[in-house]
């Protein structure tokens, strides 16, 4: 008899399955199980979150793209732009449902699978850097990899930082 | 930009998000949880399909929402982000700078690798 898992107790970033279906499924043959292969088996309300988060994140980004358009050699201020922002609000949202908020089966799907990661990209940033090397445009390539990755980090740490600290201060008092 | 596109951005967009979901948590699955393997794999891939679609020289319409709205949303800049900050915090700082280093090294090779595939289509 294969011994069903704990569905519910993946603890993991954004884009992981924050609400496996139960255990048993007719979809998974016996075998897998042995292997504790937990398998992406969302429920609708999941999915429906996960596609209005990344609906709503992807239309934000993709506006201010056609509002903002840059030649290949010039600093990527939307992209720069959404990815630092959806950095921190990820940061944010993950650290405070997993740390500081009640268990919710949507929450992270919509904000954090879906907004923040609709909101960001990592594809259009490869392809910018591809141009800016293509061009000989050695420095701004460098740069605008060094600078992403470094306010993208720092976006985490400060909003983790940030949920992390609250409670101590509200008991703190002032 | 008319109500169409925009439409047909925002639904892309939700799609592109939920196959990066399954593409993540079937890597995952299937390989384990230790280094974030999933994420790289959809970041990979997705920029070598934006370079293809860069060899391709799309514009206007097509190239927001085969690029922009499709694969933008597909892959993630704050997930890699999340994951690699979260290694560090478990002081596994290797696999953090490994995830970091492999990303964008790779990431320009794959899109690279697209580029050449499209402009030869």
């Amino acid at each position: 008899m294969p011994e069903p898992a704990a569905a519910d107790s993946v603890p993991a970033p954004e884009a992981r399955p924050a609400a496996a279906g139960p255990p048993g499924g007719a979809a998974v043959p016996p075998p897998a199980a042995r292997n504790r292969v937990v398998l992406p088996r969302p429920d609708g309300r999941t999915v429906a979150a996960i596609f209005v988060g990344g609906a709503l994140g992807t239309l934000a980004r993709a506006a201010l793209a056609q509002a903002f358009p840059h030649a290949a050699t010039a600093w990527p201020w939307p992209t720069f732009g959404v990815n630092i922002v959806a950095a921190f609000l990820l940061g944010y949202f993950v650290t405070r449902l997993q740390e500081r908020l009640p268990l919710s089966s949507y929450r992270r799907p919509l904000l954090g699978t879906g907004l923040c990661g609709g909101l960001s990209t990592f594809s259009t940033m490869e392809v910018e850097l591809l141009k800016m090397l293509s061009a000989h445009s050695w420095a701004l390539a460098a740069g605008y990899a060094a600078a992403s990755v470094a306010a993208g980090y720092a976006a985490i740490h400060l909003a983790t930082a940030l949920v992390r600290r609250v409670p101590v201060r509200k008991v703190a008092g002032r | 930009m008319s109500p169409l596109v925009w439409t047909g951005v925002t639904l892309i967009g939700g799609a592109g998000s939920l196959l990066r979901f399954y593409v993540d948590g079937l890597v995952s699955a299937a390989i384990g949880r230790d280094f974030p393997y999933g994420t790289l794999l959809v970041n990979l891939s997705g920029a070598l399909v934006l370079g293809l679609l860069t060899g391709l020289a799309l514009a206007g319409d097509t190239a927001l929402l085969a690029g922009t709205a499709a694969v933008g949303s597909y892959t993630t800049f704050s997930t890699w982000m999340l994951e690699t900050q979260r290694l560090t915090e478990e002081r596994q700082h290797r696999a953090a700078l490994l995830n970091i280093v492999a990303s964008l090294v790779l990431g320009v090779a794959a899109a690279e690798l697209g580029r050449l595939i499209g402009a030869r289509l």
